[in-house]
C-alpha cells in the first residue's frame, strides 16, 4: 500500500525570499468599496511570507459568502467550496496532508448558521487549521438578511419588524466546543490583526479568530463602538495574558468578579488593581467568563481568550497510522487471501 | 466426526436451502456464518443472506425482533440464497410466524418446543400452539426442546441461567451439522480461537456436540442428508460479503493507483461495515474519518482528493441525499472521488435493513444543474471488489466523482469468491502534475481530464471552486457561451468513459427470443431464473450492466439481436425509463418488484415465460 511516496517529490520554494507580492493573486478583488475584508486580506498577505512556510504549502479553504471569496485573492492553493462546509473540506486535506498549512475563511452566516455543526466539530477535534471568521452580523452576498450574530430586534430584509431570535457569540461557541486557541480582533485595527494572526499561525491545533468586520452596504457602523475614535477607549478591553483586565482612559476602569462569578466594572483608582480579574489564556473558566462580557453593559474584549496545547486530530491520526504500519506484517494480498481454501 | 448415524447411509441431495430464525439475541447470524464456513470448506457452491431486524433488540419473542440467516448450498452452481426453504429452524413462535410461508411443502421444520409457551405464543399472535394444529401439517415437524437439552449439556460448567441458555444456538447448529453430514471441526476451532480456555467456550463446545449427538442417537430423523461437492473451477476461494469486498476493493484501488486511501464516512445501515473494516486497516496506511454527518463525510473526501488521496465515502440512500451538493462541487471542480451507495428500501428512512435498487435516478440526476458523473453497479458480493477498483480507475483517470451502487442484499450476502491476485491486475498509476510549463488548472488531455496538481507542488498554485469557470484558466466566468461549452464538455468527458470499457458480455444465447437486461444485485436471481426455464429451449441472453452511465457503446446493437428485451429491477422501473429515453426505438419490458427483498429465481422464470407466451 502506498505511503508518503504517493506524493510527488519536489524542491520547495525557499520561504526566506517570499514577499507579500508572492501571495497576491492576479484576480480582481471584488468586494464592495469600504468593505472590511480588504484590510484583513492585506494583513494576511503581509503575514504569510513571515511564517517560514513555502507558499505552495498553504491552502485556503472557504465556503460561500462575501468572506468566502478570499481564496481567489491569495496566490496559494485554495478551494472555494460550498456553503458552511469549509471545516469539513479542511479536515479532509489535513487528514491526508498534515504537512500543509491550512487556513479557513468563513463568515458569521457561513460559519455559524449553515456550517455551525462543522465548526463545532473541527474545533472539538482540534484539527490543525487556522479559522478566520469574519463577523459582520449580516448576510451580505444574499443582500441584507439578518445573521445568527445579529442583535435581537435587528431590522433587515427578512425581519422588517425586527428579529426575534437571540444571537450567538462566536467566541463563546468556540470555547464551548473546546477550541485550543480563541481570539477576537477588529478589521480596522491592523496592528492588532497582525499580532493576533501571528499568534494563531504559530498555534499547533485549531486556531479560531473572530474578526469584527464592517459591511458598509448592509450593516454599516455595526462596530463603531469599537472602531470610532471617540467611543473606542470606553468600549475596548485589550486582553493580555497574566495582566489584570483594565480599560478606559488611562486604564482607569477594570473588571472584577464578585462571589457569584458575576463580572462588574470597578474604578481602579478607588478599589485598587488587586480586586481585578487577571486574564489567563490557559484557565478555561477565566476564558469563558471573559467571553461573556458584552457591549453595551461591558467593554468588549479583543485579543487572545484562550491558548492551550493539546495534540491535534491530524497529528494523532497520522501517528496511529505510522505506529500501526511499523508493526505491520500483513500485505494487502494476505488480507484478500484471509480465510481462503483451495479447490483442487 | 462428520459421519452419519450407524443405521442408514445419508441420502444424497443436490441442493438445500436452510433458514435459521430466532430472536435477535439468539445468535442466529453466528450460527449462519459458522454453517457457511463449514459448507464452503466442504466444497459446495453456496450463497447466503442474513435478514435482521432494524431494531437492535426488539422485545424478546416479538415479531419485530426476528432475526434470520439463510444459506443455499448445492453440488450444482448456486445463483441466489434460494427461493423456498428445505429446512426452517424456528427458535420461537415469532420466528415460525414470520418465516413459515417460505418453507416448501414437505420441508423440514425444526422447532424449539420449549419456546412455544403461552407468553411467546401471544407475542407472535397465536391463539393456540401452532405446533399442535393444522398450521404445520404440510411440513415434517421435529419438535426439539433445544433450551432444556442445552441446559442439560452445559450443566457441568455452572453458568448462570442466562449464559447457559445462550448456548442454545450452538446446540441447534450441532443438530444441523449432523443432519447434513457436516464436520464440526471448523466451528470447534473457531470457538477455541474466540474463547481460548474460557468456560463459556467450553460450554458452547459442549452444546454443539450435544446437538450433533442428539441427531445421531435419538433416531428422531430417519437419516441424515449429504450434499456432494460442486464441480467448482480449481483455485483459491474465500467466503466474502459485499461490504468486505468493497473495503478490500478500495484498498486494491489504492494499491493499483499508487494513491493513499482516505475514507470519510458517517455510520448508516447497511454501509457501516465498510467504515469498520477500513478503520482497522491503519497498518496498511488507510486513513478513515468518522465525520459528524454525511455532508462532512463527503466534503472531507473532496478535501482529501484535492490534496492528492484516493478519496471515498460510503453511505446509503438518505445519506446520498445529503451528499448531493458536495458531489456537484466535485463535478464542478473535477476532482476524483468514489461515492458508494449501499442502497436500501426508501423513500426517506424507509426500511433500513431491506434491500432495494431505487436510488438509480438519484445517482444519475440527483444534483442541481447539469451534473453528469459515471454510475456503476456491482452484481455479486465478490464483484463489489472489482467494481470498487473500476470506480477508482474511472475517478482518477477522468478526474470525476463516480457513484458505485450496491445494496443491502450484496452488502450482507456472501458467496465463495475466487481470490484475485493483486499483482496480476492492471495498474492505473496516477502521475500528479509537477511541470509548471504551460500549466493551467483546467487544461484537457485526450480523455478530457484536467491535470491533478496538488498542494505542496511549487509553481502550480491555483484555486478551484463551485463557481462556473473559464475552460483552461479556471477563472470565474459568467459568460453564457462558456457555460454551455463547459456543460457540454463535462458531459462529453463522462461519455468518453465508454471508450475505456471492454465489450459487453452476453451470457447464454447471443441472439434470439429474449434479452434479460439487469443491473446490480439482481444478477443471481436473473441467472437462476433463466436456468429454471432452460428446458423450454428458448433463446435467452443475459446482460448484467456494470456501467449505467455511460452505457456501453455496444448495448444498442446487442438489444437489437433479440426479439424482446426485459429489464427486471427492484424499483418501479428506473433503468427501464433511462433505456426508453436513450433507445426510443427499442421496446423495453419492465419487470419490477419492490418488497424489500431480492427477486426469487421463480419470479424471473415466470416473468420470462409470461412475456414470451403472451407476446
Amino acid at each position: 500500500m502506498p505511503t508518503q511516496s504517493a506524493y510527488p517529490v519536489v524542491e520547495h520554494t525557499d520561504p526566506a525570499g517570499q514577499t507579500k507580492q508572492d501571495f497576491t493573486s492576479d484576480q480582481d478583488v471584488r468586494w464592495c468599496p469600504g468593505c472590511g475584508d480588504y484590510s484583513i486580506l492585506a494583513q494576511v498577505q503581509k503575514l504569510m511570507p513571515t511564517l517560514g512556510i513555502p507558499k505552495e504549502n498553504f491552502v485556503f479553504v472557504s465556503g460561500i459568502g462575501c468572506s468566502s471569496r478570499f481564496p481567489y485573492y491569495m496566490n496559494t492553493y485554495g478551494i472555494h467550496s460550498i456553503h458552511g462546509r469549509a471545516p469539513a473540506v479542511a479536515t479532509g486535506i489535513k487528514a491526508v496532508r498534515p504537512d500543509l498549512s491550512v487556513w479557513l475563511v468563513t463568515g458569521d452566516g457561513d460559519g455559524l448558521s449553515i456550517g455551525g455543526n462543522h465548526l463545532l466539530h473541527v474545533l472539538r477535534r482540534n484539527v490543525d487549521v487556522k479559522i478566520l471568521l469574519f463577523n459582520n452580523q449580516i448576510y451580505g452576498l444574499t443582500k441584507g438578511q439578518y445573521s445568527p450574530t445579529s442583535p435581537l430586534g435587528k431590522k433587515a430584509k427578512s425581519t422588517p419588524l425586527g428579529s426575534v431570535d437571540y444571537p450567538l457569540d462566536p467566541v463563546s461557541v468556540a470555547l464551548g466546543a473546546g477550541a485550543t486557541f480563541v481570539a477576537r480582533t477588529v478589521d480596522t485595527n491592523v496592528k492588532h490583526i497582525e499580532a493576533t494572526l501571528k499568534r494563531a499561525a504559530a498555534h499547533k491545533g485549531s486556531a479560531f479568530v473572530e474578526i469584527y468586520q464592517n459591511c458598509p452596504i448592509f450593516n454599516d457602523a455595526a462596530f463603531d463602538f469599537l472602531t470610532d475614535k471617540s467611543q473606542k477607549e470606553d468600549n475596548e478591553l485589550v486582553l493580555e495574558h497574566g495582566k489584570p483586565l483594565r480599560f478606559g482612559p488611562n486604564g482607569g476602569r477594570g473588571i472584577a468578579l464578585d462571589g457569584s462569578l458575576t463580572p462588574r466594572i470597578v474604578d481602579v483608582t478607588t478599589e485598587g488593581e488587586d480586586k481585578l480579574l487577571r486574564h489567563d489564556e490557559t484557565n478555561e473558566m477565566v476564558s469563558l467568563v471573559v467571553s461573556r462580557l458584552k457591549h453595551p453593559a461591558f467593554p468588549v474584549p479583543v485579543g487572545v481568550f484562550r491558548a492551550v496545547d493539546r495534540p491535534s486530530y491530524d497529528v494523532m491520526m497520522n501517528e496511529q497510522v505510522e505506529a500501526a504500519s511499523q508493526g505491520n506484517k500483513k500485505s494487502l494480498q494476505q488480507l484478500i487471501d484471509a480465510g481462503s481454501w483451495t479447490v483442487a | 466426526m462428520g459421519t452419519s448415524s450407524p443405521g442408514k447411509a445419508p441420502e444424497q441431495v443436490e441442493s438445500v436451502a436452510i433458514r435459521f430464525a430466532g430472536d435477535s439475541g439468539d445468535g442466529m447470524q453466528l450460527v449462519g456464518t459458522q454453517f457457511t464456513s463449514t459448507t464452503a470448506l466442504a466444497g459446495n457452491d453456496l450463497a447466503t443472506l442474513p435478514d435482521f431486524p432494524a431494531e437492535i433488540r426488539a422485545p424478546a419473542g416479538s415479531l419485530a425482533g426476528v432475526s434470520g440467516f439463510q444459506i443455499n448450498f448445492s453440488s450444482n452452481p448456486v445463483f441466489t440464497a434460494g427461493d423456498l426453504l428445505d429446512v426452517l429452524v424456528a427458535m420461537n413462535p415469532a420466528a415460525l410466524a414470520r418465516n413459515l410461508k417460505d418453507l416448501k411443502e414437505g420441508g423440514i421444520l425444526i422447532a424449539n418446543s420449549e419456546a412455544f409457551n403461552a407468553k411467546n405464543l401471544e407475542r407472535a399472535g397465536y391463539r393456540e400452539n401452532p405446533l399442535d394444529t393444522a398450521v404445520v401439517s404440510a411440513y415434517r415437524l421435529f419438535k426439539v426442546d433445544v433450551t432444556a437439552l442445552t441446559l442439560a449439556s452445559v450443566r457441568a460448567f455452572k453458568l448462570d441461567h442466562r449464559a447457559a441458555t445462550r448456548c442454545k444456538n450452538f446446540f441447534a447448529l450441532g443438530l444441523i451439522y449432523w443432519l447434513y453430514s457436516r464436520s464440526m471441526d471448523a466451528t470447534v476451532q473457531w470457538i477455541e480461537r474466540k474463547f481460548g480456555d474460557k468456560v463459556l467456550g467450553q460450554a458452547n463446545l459442549a452444546a454443539l456436540r450435544a446437538g450433533y449427538n442428539y441427531g445421531e442417537t435419538t433416531e428422531m430423523f430417519d437419516h441424515a442428508y449429504e450434499v456432494r461437492k460442486a464441480a467448482i473451477t480449481p483455485g483459491k476461494y474465500r467466503n466474502i460479503s459485499g461490504n468486505e469486498a468493497l473495503a478490500l476493493g478500495l484498498m486494491a484501488g489504492s494499491e493499483l493507483s499508487g494513491l493513499n486511501l482516505f475514507l470519510g464516512s458517517y455510520p448508516i445501515t447497511p454501509a457501516s461495515d465498510v467504515l469498520h473494516m477500513l478503520s482497522n486497516m491503519k497498518a496498511l496506511g488507510v486513513r478513515t474519518f468518522q465525520a459528524e454527518d454525511e455532508i462532512a463525510a463527503v466534503c472531507a473526501c473532496l478535501g482529501a482528493a484535492y490534496a492528492g488521496a484516493l478519496a471515498a465515502t460510503t453511505t446509503s440512500g438518505p445519506g446520498m441525499a445529503l451528499k448531493a451538493e458536495a458531489m456537484g462541487l466535485a463535478v464542478m471542480t473535477e476532482l476524483p472521488m468514489v461515492v458508494i451507495n449501499v442502497q436500501r428500501a426508501g423513500p426517506s428512512t424507509g426500511m433500513p435493513t431491506k434491500t432495494e435498487q431505487a436510488d438509480l435516478m438519484q445517482a444519475m440526476f440527483g444534483r442541481n444543474g447539469e451534473s453528469p458523473l459515471p454510475v456503476l453497479a456491482a452484481r455479486t458480493p465478490g464483484d463489489c471488489f472489482h467494481a470498487a477498483i473500476e470506480a477508482a480507475r474511472i475517478a482518477v483517470t477522468y478526474m470525476t466523482p463516480v457513484v458505485l451502487l450496491t445494496d443491502g442484499y450484496l452488502a450482507n450476502g456472501a458467496e465463495p469468491w475466487p481470490v484475485p491476485n493483486i499483482d496480476a491486475m492492471p495498474r492505473f498509476p496516477v502521475s500528479f502534475r509537477t511541470d509548471t510549463e504551460g500549466f493551467k488548472p483546467y487544461l484537457r488531455d485526450a480523455s478530457l481530464a484536467r491535470p491533478w496538481a496538488i498542494p505542496g507542488t511549487p509553481g502550480l498554485e491555483h484555486r478551484v471552486g463551485g463557481l462556473e469557470k473559464d475552460n483552461g484558466t479556471g477563472n470565474i466566468s459568467y459568460d453564457g457561451a462558456n457555460h454551455e461549452a463547459m456543460c457540454r464538455l463535462r458531459a462529453e468527458k463522462v461519455a468518453r468513459v465508454a471508450d475505456s470499457l471492454p465489450p459487453t458480455v452476453v451470457e447464454g444465447a447471443q441472439e434470439g427470443d429474449l434479452l434479460v437486461l439487469g443491473w446490480g444485485s439482481t444478477y443471481g436471481s436473473i441467472s437462476g431464473g433463466i436456468h429454471k426455464v432452460a428446458a423450454r429451449n428458448l433463446k435467452i441472453g443475459h446482460v448484467q450492466l456494470q456501467h449505467i452511465n455511460p452505457l456501453p457503446k455496444d448495448l444498442e446493437h446487442i438489444m437489437k439481436r433479440f426479439r424482446r428485451v426485459m429489464v427486471p429491477e427492484l424499483n418501479l422501473g428506473q433503468l427501464a425509463m433511462i433505456l426508453r429515453a436513450r433507445f426510443p426505438e427499442t421496446t423495453i419490458h419492465s419487470h419490477t418488484k419492490i418488497q424489500g427483498l431480492p427477486f426469487r429465481e421463480n419470479d424471473i422464470a415466470k416473468a420470462i415465460i409470461q412475456l414470451l407466451e403472451t407476446n
